[in-house]
């Protein structure tokens, strides 16, 4: 640690630090504009000045910038210096010359980073008396909004969107003070990370579209730290609630999992909490086979009948739903009678998951982890699309030989400017195996388009190179030998290698070849991570729990008495004829928050809280288990499907889940039941958890409006609801202060209103949270496991006459089933394609964007065809058709559509 | 002097007197809003019939039909018990006072003057028990001082009545009266005649010394828990001990029903007004003083004056002709 | 002690003095302008409404009696509704005082008692008057940078045109 003086008194910081950081990690306030702690420093907006002096001796000084400064032992610093602060007030002056008079019409105000610096610095008074210069704006498609005017010119977005995101689409255009932050025309910011610019901007240049239709300030919202449900990763989020409409998501720091940044699918998917087809009352079909609205007493007790009728009653989960509910499921119907709610394909994939990560033997990496990796391979996984999150740490991961070459010369990692120029071309070795083109081709250093079996099979040619031990394959072509050479050199020069896979090609030979990777550098005594993606934010836990029980068309083969389908929609899992059959006879009882095939066709439709009006705990594809908590509180009759679950047990006399009266209660009965989860009660505290007697305030101190907002209704106020299952309170009254890390509902600290307030919560900056980052690992790697070679290399791809084999092609907007029902993300839906390799597009005659029907899942399905020149020949993509995704991989005949037909 | 002789003519005086008491105090709540009103230039109640006389009947009624209200953590049996205490005490000494010869329930009882002081002394009970059964800070800090407080100038007010016992030679009310025919006792007992009407504030704790309920700093002190008709008990109590002392001041000092030319009624009812008035003058001009000046201005200063009152007037008596 | 007597006898003679007491209703009293009461929401010059829906007001209630939603219609904020609870407000102007844009005013009527709490609740329909109150001419919009039919970017006060980045003149 290095010691340094400011002020007279001494602060210690980490030694590779620079100044600003160190101040802002002592608890000091310095205003600054273009540093971010992920972005590192570029000094391009002269805020952060500082006074320092040579010794104790020198009483003069002079001005340096904070951010540039890498500290000193002992070396003396003044940020009172009046000097120096009068510099950083003038500068402030300077920056808002132009800025309009927009505060009131700002989305940003009230947690405007520029607002937190005009107040920190003192300047008050505009004395400026001259005319603003003025920027047009441009529409950035739906998820951003432009007030070009606002700009300060710290060039915070284009280093976030461009340099850290990867994103080609908005620049900086113009000179001195008509530099212009935007894209080359109007239209849609193509980078799924673009809703980050709303927290990297540190004014309202790019505001939150969809928020700002339903706008609150952020004092005026209550806040839950939340868990993003739209895929495997599991980021952390916070949950922002008013008048009980969830208005909007953002970013909630955890060092080891998301840092400053979420995917545009997680900011912008949350729309299906608030839409209409969400299911608020119990629903039963009556007499007439229509469904009609029940009462909650009537639900249970016609749920009760059923389940008190006997026969077989099969319950089948959800890996969107949380542990608690599908644990209460299993409870509910037996461990023998519950069944994962996943396809057959995707059941095989995600049990061979479970199987390698909860073996033991392997690390299973976070993305701070990922960002880390000094070499990786990823196999088979179009991450940008499917966990865009990690392709982003994936991104980081390759600057890596970019900051060990800038050391060499002394250039500190934070130098940003300096350590991009200096490396230039120079990464660490990235290499993706992908059926076609990713948006993170561009960093890697090699990348191979192949079929499932042939990416399987270069696989298992890396491992058999780095372990000759590992099984060989035969018949390799001579390119892939060449690809299993360079990728086998390249991981076992790494420190820290890391291997990607996942089920996005449907191919279990993809995830065994990743494993044997893995084991066979671990074999080498490497330390390596693997990463396997799973598709939902629960797909891991569900996986563990079902504990090798197969899927769900297994079960239904045998005729049941009674069907139980948690927060899922079988029709997105199975084929449809082998539904109806199955379910042809059986009482079918749905719990789920939105209205689907399912739940029409059910019996009895119970309205389950989605993620923002319940708390629960899912398992990240990390095996992270890590709590979410409720920002709405349901004036209607939805609630947790647990409870759902509970109450018609308890009146049916199961007493499986007797004394279930919170949260809590469950998660210890599913620790103390299945021993993969006894740590998953110290993922957060307990509901009975309090500080100095008091719940922790779930709304800002100065939250608005109480006496007023339910005053149309009825003038009298009603006694506020109380949180049965966190320790939270539902209004501003309760502890507001430092709060365990998996407790914070909102970013907030003195002077610091915006997002930069997460200064405040770090044990260091850029670091872990103070109390440690949230969640609990389920999987560690133990050194006495071990995981086997898998054999069984697959043959090479071969094509086949008049038959294409189909792969699903992920699409970061639209796979997920929840995120599409918001608005915004259908906005950025394509239609769905088919997906072709030129030359066979060629020899069929068809051309880009002509019909094209081929048959999947029994059914016709007419797509538009989009030529991927990449895609191996005989290979189809089918993108954008998620709900069909269940049939796939499997060979297809593709015919032209019929022209002039009805 | 007239004994009523029959139970039912002694029933009869008991009750009329009772409720030209009870009548004169929801009159006194009346007469002293307005009069507060004019000495602080306003107008006080005036909308409730003729000048606003009906206001006493309307805060009756509001009072008497307010929710019976005992806070769930006050001990009930004793919250009630309270202003029950204030009421019936003061009521009782109001039975001795005499008001001429011939009008007053027990005017002419041997021991009126000790009757009274005694039924001063159970007042005190009233405010403490209130206080305490309250069981709220503020309320419980308000019974204490009042105990303090009222025992305190109860010994002055005693003391200040040795000189016209001395001089009355009796402890009958009626009889001190006639004594009084030549020359007020205020003349001769000027310091006790001051010293008797302060402690008679302190008593009743009447403004400036009001510490029990110190409106500011205790927010209504023994009696922030009650309300309704409890409250009323205590607010008439106040009033009834207000008439008490002002009568009493008359029949010790200012010569009862002596006077010329009007009817020894008038005259009475007379000279207690004018004390009543002055009793409000002193609420509309003088501030509360702080807890410890009270003290030490009863126990610094009123005590000696008493002790030294009761010296000179028995020197004086010994040296003189001794008063028939 | 002396001042004591000396402030009795000065009590006293203020029963003879006149009282100053307003005898309302049926004398009215003199309020100011700028007296405290109904709160209304003003338009400005141009008859448009004039809340921006920026929550200021919410906000700086001390009673929390001000709900509000905001809107956009053609880059001008509204409220979608604007609803203050009278049987809350205290009457303290924090509201008008924290208005960025001169919309919400305290009127000197305090004259609205009702028998049934409910109807204090007002709305934006019983809260809109048609003019603008005590500030004639603020109009918000010709301060600020948005964009709003009418005033294109660059035609504010103090607004230059907006800059052509496709220009290479300085």
């Amino acid at each position: 640690m290095t010691t340094f003086l400011v002020d007279g008194k001494a602060y210690t910081a980490k030694p590779d630090e620079n100044l600003l950081q160190a101040c802002l990690g002592a608890g000091l306030d310095l205003p600054y504009f273009c540093w971010h702690p992920a972005l590192g420093s570029v000094g391009a907006c002269r805020q952060c000045a500082v006074k320092q002096y040579a010794n104790e001796a020198d009483k003069t000084g002079q001005l340096v910038m904070a951010c540039m400064t890498p500290i000193a032992e002992g070396a003396r610093y003044s940020l009172a210096d009046p000097e120096a602060s009068s510099f950083r007030a003038s500068v402030i002056e300077w920056l808002m010359v132009n800025h309009p008079h927009d505060c009131p019409v700002c989305e940003e105000g009230g947690e405007c980073h520029l607002q937190d610096m005009t107040m920190m610095t003192g300047h008050a008074y505009r004395r400026y008396r001259f005319t603003k210069r003025t920027h047009r704006n441009q529409d950035l498609g739906p998820f951003i909004k432009h007030e070009m005017n606002r700009c300060i010119a710290c060039y915070r977005c284009v280093r976030f969107y461009g340099d850290y995101a990867g994103g080609r689409d908005l620049d900086v255009f113009a000179a001195h003070d008509h530099v212009y932050f935007g894209r080359h025309a109007d239209g849609t910011l193509e980078s799924e990370f673009s809703g980050n610019l709303v927290e990297v901007c540190p004014t309202g240049v790019f505001t939150d579209k969809p928020f700002s239709a339903r706008y609150a300030r952020k004092w005026d919202m209550r806040g839950a730290p939340s868990i993003c449900s739209h895929c495997g990763l599991g980021c952390n989020t916070t949950a922002n609630e008013r008048a009980g409409e969830l208005r909007r998501i953002v970013n909630r720091y955890n060092g080891e999992v998301n840092g400053y940044f979420l995917c545009d699918r997680g900011r912008f998917g949350y729309g299906f909490v608030n839409a209409p087809d969400r299911i608020r009352t119990p629903l039963a079909r009556g007499a007439d086979g229509r469904q009609a609205p029940i009462s909650r007493d009537d639900a249970i007790a016609r749920f009760s009948a059923l389940l008190r009728a006997g026969g077989r009653a099969v319950g089948i989960g959800s890996p969107r739903a949380s542990l608690e509910s599908n644990y209460a499921l299993r409870a509910l119907v037996g461990a023998e009678n519950f069944f994962p709610g996943v396809g057959a394909g995707e059941d095989r994939l995600l049990r061979l998951v479970a199987e390698i990560l909860g073996c033991g033997a392997v690390h299973v990496p976070s993305l701070r982890e990922v960002e880390r990796a000094d070499a990786a391979l990823v196999l088979g996984s179009d991450l940008p699309d499917a966990a865009p999150r990690a392709a982003l740490a994936l991104r980081q991961a390759v600057r890596g030989a970019g900051f060990a070459h800038a050391a060499t010369v002394k250039i500190p990692q934070w130098q940003d400017a300096a350590v991009r120029t200096f490396a230039g071309g120079v990464r660490s070795p990235l290499f993706i195996a992908t059926p076609t083109a990713t948006r993170l081709d561009d960093v890697a250093q090699a990348t191979l388009r192949a079929a499932p079996a042939d990416i399987a099979r270069l696989g298992f040619a890396i491992a058999a190179v780095i372990d000759p031990a590992a099984p060989a394959v035969a018949n390799l072509s001579d390119n892939l030998v060449a690809h299993a050479r360079v990728c086998a050199a390249a991981l076992l020069a790494a420190e820290r290698p890391l291997i990607v896979s996942g089920v996005e090609t449907g191919d279990e030979n993809v995830i065994r070849a990743a494993a044997n990777i893995a084991a066979a550098l671990r074999a080498r005594g490497k330390s390596v991570s693997l990463m396997l993606n799973v598709p939902e934010c629960n797909s891991l836990g569900l996986a563990l729990m079902a504990d090798g029980q197969a899927g769900f068309e297994a079960a239904l083969g045998e005729p049941a008495a009674l069907v139980i389908v948690l927060e899922n929609d079988l029709y997105r899992r199975a084929a449809r004829p082998a539904i109806e059959a199955a379910l042809g006879s059986a009482h079918l009882v749905v719990l789920d928050h939105s209205e689907g095939p399912t739940s029409h066709r059910a019996e009895l439709v119970l309205p389950a809280a989605s993620f923002a009006e319940s708390g629960g705990t899912l398992v990240s594809s990390e095996g992270r288990a890590q709590r979410f908590y409720q920002p709405i509180f349901a004036e209607n009759d939805i609630s947790e499907a647990w409870r759902w679950l509970r109450d018609a047990g308890r009146a049916a006399d199961r007493t499986t889940c007797e004394g279930w009266s919170t949260e809590d209660d469950i998660v210890a009965a599913l620790a103390g039941a299945l021993p993969r989860f006894a740590a998953i009660p110290r993922a957060a505290p307990s509901e009975e958890f309090r500080i100095t007697g008091r719940r922790i305030a779930s709304e800002p101190h100065r939250f608005s409006g109480r006496t007023a907002m339910n005053a149309v209704r009825n003038v009298r106020e009603l006694k506020p609801p109380v949180s049965a299952d966190s320790p939270f309170s539902a209004t501003m009254e309760g502890f507001h202060g430092k709060v365990p890390p998996a407790l914070v509902p909102f970013f907030w600290a003195p002077s610091w209103n915006s997002v930069q307030s997460v200064n405040k919560f770090q044990a260091e900056i850029g670091g872990a949270l103070e109390g440690g980052d949230p969640g609990v690992r389920l999987l560690e790697a133990r050194a006495e496991a071990a995981l086997p070679y898998y054999t069984g290399v697959p043959e090479t791809f071969a094509r086949r006459e008049g038959m294409w084999f189909a792969v699903v092609l992920p699409r970061v907007f639209g796979d997920d089933e929840q995120s599409a029902r918001a608005k915004p993300i259908r906005e950025r839906m394509a239609p769905p394609a088919l997906v072709l390799n030129g030359e066979d597009a060629t020899l069929m005659g068809a051309v880009s964007g002509e019909v094209l029907e081929c048959e999947i899942d029994g059914g016709r399905q007419s797509l538009a065809l989009e030529i991927h020149p990449e895609l191996p020949r005989g290979m189809a993509g089918i993108a954008g058709l998620s709900a069909k995704a269940h049939a796939l991989p499997a060979w297809i005949r593709i015919t032209k559509a019929e022209r002039g037909a009805a | 002097m007239s004994h009523p002789h029959t139970i039912i003519g002694g029933l009869l005086n008991i009750v009329l007197g009772l409720a030209f008491a009870l009548a004169m105090a929801a009159l006194l709540t009346w007469v002293e809003r307005r009069l507060l009103g004019f000495l602080q230039d306003r107008y006080g109640p005036n909308r409730a019939g003729p000048f606003g006389i009906l206001q006493a009947v309307a805060d009756g009624i509001k009072l008497l039909f307010k929710q019976d209200w005992i806070p769930p953590f006050a001990d009930p049996g004793v919250f009630v018990l309270a202003p029950a205490i204030s009421m019936v005490t003061v009521m009782l000494a109001l039975a001795v006072i005499p008001a001429t010869p011939v009008i007053g329930i027990i005017g002419n009882l041997n021991v009126g003057l000790l009757y009274f002081l005694a039924m001063g002394g159970l007042g005190v009970y009233s405010v403490v028990l209130a206080g305490w059964a309250s069981n709220n800070k503020f309320s419980l800090l308000g019974g204490v001082r009042a105990a303090a407080q009222m025992v305190s100038y109860e010994v002055f007010m005693g003391l200040a009545l040795v000189g016209v016992v001395m001089l009355a030679g009796s402890f009958n009310l009626t009889d001190i009266v006639h004594s009084q025919r030549h020359l007020w006792y205020v003349v001769p007992q000027f310091v006790g005649f001051i010293i008797f009407f302060l402690g008679g504030i302190a008593e009743t704790h009447r403004l400036p010394f009001d510490l029990p309920e110190g409106e500011s700093e205790l927010g209504a002190g023994f009696h922030t828990e009650y309300s309704g008709m409890k409250f009323g008990m205590f607010f008439i109590g106040e009033y009834i001990g207000i008439m008490l002392v002002s009568a009493m001041t008359t029949v010790l000092f200012l010569g009862g029903w002596y006077g010329p030319i009007l009817p020894p009624f008038l005259w009475f009812g007379i000279k207690t007004g004018l004390l009543i008035a002055f009793f409000i003058l002193l609420r509309a001009a003088l501030p509360r003083p702080r807890y410890d000046q009270l003290m030490s201005f009863g126990w610094k200063l009123l005590l000696p004056l008493t002790l030294l009152n009761i010296l000179v007037t028995g020197a004086l008596m010994l040296a003189g002709p001794a008063p028939s | 002690m002396l001042s004591s007597v000396r402030t009795l006898w000065y009590t006293f003679l203020h029963l003879f003095h006149r009282n100053v007491t307003v005898s309302y209703p049926e004398e009215m009293p003199y309020l100011a302008p700028r007296t405290r009461g109904r709160i209304v929401l003003t338009r400005d010059p141009d008859g448009e409404e004039r809340c921006v829906s920026c929550y200021l007001c919410a906000v700086a209630c001390p009673v929390d009696c001000i709900s509000l939603q905001k809107t956009e219609e053609d880059g001008r904020w509204y409220p979608e509704f604007f609803s203050i609870n009278f049987s809350r407000c205290i009457f303290c102007g924090f509201c008008e005082e924290a208005c960025p844009t001169y919309a919400i005013q305290l009127t000197p009527d305090f004259e609205m008692s009702e028998y049934d709490r409910q109807n204090l609740v007002y709305e934006k329909e019983d809260l809109l008057i048609s003019g603008t109150g005590k500030y004639p001419d603020y109009n918000f919009y010709r301060v600020a940078g948005l964009a709003i039919p009418g005033k294109d970017k660059g035609e504010a006060e103090h607004e230059r045109k907006p800059i052509d980045t496709r220009s290479l003149m300085p």
